[in-house]
């Protein structure tokens, strides 16, 4: 990827996190740590690597997305009106009483491939549209974000062992490596210890990469791209909050709306980074 | 106006020197409150990660030793993901686990209908050994919760999200018992769990209609009284039935069944109409599927006539 795409999508990544931050405010509801946490990552997806069409949401030959961290809805949904999916406007009615943009994730808005929101669901409806994808010989490759709380559930580590064992080269999974759960971080609540020696034990292969350097994600993405017979899965190392220094690094804004003094200082943050990024590659 | 939930974290902190007690959370400690309890006992509480199946195994493992176990986590999660496991190795076993769950019903809110749980009454409710029970208030959840930590034997308990008004201070919790909140000789309104305000309120608009009212607080739903039920139900000839729960299998069904079998009446239930529930303030979301007092006014209209 060259230096011009590379601003493009930190750029991209920089509104994705600003209208998250926007969107929580304005609903004084949402989870702005893990929508930060994944924001590089979305815009790589949506600016870089998915094969979809915002005009035909429900085209067939699209690539999937599933969004298994379904509570950090304001990031995706951002990055699907960004793409163009639905105007940006709509983005301030989210979790409003009678929004199409729900809480969590539905299959009613445009673009949205599966309703999530229960942890560790997402991950393996995801491995049961990479089955499909091979019973109908598509070309498609299916993307599940995951969290890494939610790989505390079971039924993540049931898909687990199921997707080596249907060969399923066209699904690749990215773990949102934040450290940070609801309650307090990974590592006190439930460690997962070595998780890619975990995963590849599953048969996976497995990269672990810097999840907010815009050029690594993309080229960790391409190389699992290649049809090899397995379920590949990029361990994207982040930090919770990314962004916004008072939320990164702590589970206190899981879950929580910024206040007015709170969000001023989130914006004007952002607003300095955007500005940093435009002016990269021009000196 | 008070929360449930806070008021179930202090009880857990008040009865919680008793060292048979031990307390399971699934990353929602912060939110159910059993933090509160985890804070001063940290080695008789477990924050078992998102896992709500292994929290109620371990919850019956701990059971089966001795232990007098309360295992919480939002209803939709508890009851959802970890059902199978509850029913064969809680109920089954009629081992002491105490499910505690928050956030149940449509008041959860802006989560929307993911996080919604409207029919955890009726699936709890199914399962032998287990007694259900949804108080009103915070202070009705305390009493609740000192009485059922050495009952014997699994309980389901489902508190909200919302601060809900305090009514019954004065009030005894009797496992079996529901109670005459206002008695009146017109018709009688039923409610469980935080929609009791709701009820009084109408209750008090009827009266200046000229219509009396009784109200009924049901806390718990199985097992429920069903003489209270049929008296009120002979009585007064009508009934009306309160509920933040499917209109299927919850507080309805049950008043149904029992005016069925013991008597008649004319009876009208309350609660969500078989859909999902959505984004939104919580009592706000009440309104809108009916849960209101606009709507208990016009239902008693219609079943006065
Ligand atoms: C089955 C289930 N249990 C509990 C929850 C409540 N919950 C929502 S987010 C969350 C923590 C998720 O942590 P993680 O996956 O690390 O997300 P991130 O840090 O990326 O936001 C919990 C416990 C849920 N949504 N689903």
């Amino acid at each position: 990827m060259n230096i011009e795409e590379q601003k493009e999508i930190k750029l991209k990544a920089n509104e994705i996190r600003t209208l998250a931050i926007k969107m929580i405010y304005n609903a004084q509801s949402g989870h702005p740590g893990g929508s930060l946490s994944a924001s590089d990552i979305l815009s790589v997806l949506y600016f870089k690597v998915l094969n979809v069409d915002p005009k035909n949401p429900e085209w067939s030959k699209r690539d999937r997305f599933v969004m298994s961290k379904g509570h950090a809805s304001a990031a995706y949904y951002a990055s699907l009106a960004l793409k163009g999916y639905f105007p940006i406007n709509d983005l301030f009615t989210f979790r409003k009483l009678g929004s199409i943009l729900q809480g969590h994730p539905t299959i009613h808005v445009p673009g949205v491939d599966m309703t999530t929101g229960s942890l560790g669901q997402g991950f393996s409806t995801a491995i049961g549209m990479a089955i499909a994808g091979k019973l109908d010989k598509a070309d498609y490759n299916i993307y599940v974000l995951i969290g890494d709380g939610e790989m505390d559930e079971g039924i993540v580590w049931e898909a687990m062992i199921n997707a080596p064992h249907n060969n399923l080269d066209n699904l690749i999974a990215i773990l949102d490596r934040n450290k940070y759960q609801l309650d307090g971080s990974t590592e006190n609540i439930l460690p997962l210890g070595d998780i890619e020696s975990k995963i590849k034990a599953f048969g996976w292969e497995v990269q672990s990469i810097n999840g907010h350097d815009i050029e690594e994600i993309y080229n960790a993405i391409k190389i699992s791209q290649n049809k090899n017979g397995k379920p590949k899965m990029i361990v994207a190392n982040t930090v919770k909050g990314k962004g916004v220094s008072f939320m990164e690094n702590t589970h206190e804004f899981h879950g929580k709306a910024p206040n007015k003094e709170q969000y001023e200082k989130a914006i004007k943050e952002l607003e300095t980074e955007r500005e940093k990024i435009l002016k990269e590659g021009s000196t | 106006m008070e929360s449930q939930r806070v008021a179930y974290g202090e009880t857990l902190l008040e009865i919680g020197e008793d060292e048979k007690i031990v307390v399971l959370d699934a990353d929602l400690s912060s939110s159910t409150h059993t933090i509160m309890f985890g804070n001063k006992y940290k080695e008789r509480f477990f924050n078992m990660g998102i896992q709500e199946q292994n929290e109620v195994g371990v919850a019956a493992g701990l059971a089966r030793s001795g232990k007098i176990v309360f295992a919480s986590s939002f209803a939709v999660f508890i009851v959802g993901r970890a059902y199978d496991i509850i029913r064969q190795s809680i109920a089954y076993t009629n081992l002491n686990v105490k499910i505690v769950a928050t956030h149940a019903g449509l008041t959860v809110g802006e989560d929307g209908a993911t996080h919604q749980m409207l029919e955890d009454i009726g699936i709890m409710s199914g399962l032998p050994n287990f007694r259900v029970i949804a108080p009103a208030d915070a202070p009705e959840t305390r009493k609740v919760i000192k009485k059922i930590a050495y009952m014997d034997g699994p309980f389901y308990v489902r508190l909200s999200r919302e601060k809900v008004p305090t009514l019954l201070n004065d009030y005894e919790f009797e496992l079996g018992k529901g109670i005459l909140f206002k008695d009146g000789h017109d018709l009688t309104i039923i409610s469980t769990g935080i929609t009791l305000s709701i009820a009084v309120d109408a209750a008090n608009d009827l009266k200046a209609k000229g219509i009396d009212a009784a109200v009924i607080h049901m806390p718990t739903l199985k097992p429920i009284d069903s003489e209270l039920v049929s008296k009120y139900a002979k009585n007064t000839g009508k009934v009306i039935t309160v509920e933040e729960h499917s209109i299927y299998n919850g507080l309805g069904s049950r008043v149904a069944e029992i005016i069925a079998e013991h008597g008649t009446a004319k009876l009208k239930r309350i609660g969500v109409m078989d859909q999902f529930g959505e984004s939104g303030p919580g009592w706000a979301l009440l309104e809108k599927y009916g849960i209101s007092k606009e709507n208990i006014i016009k239902k008693s209209m219609e079943i006065i006539r």
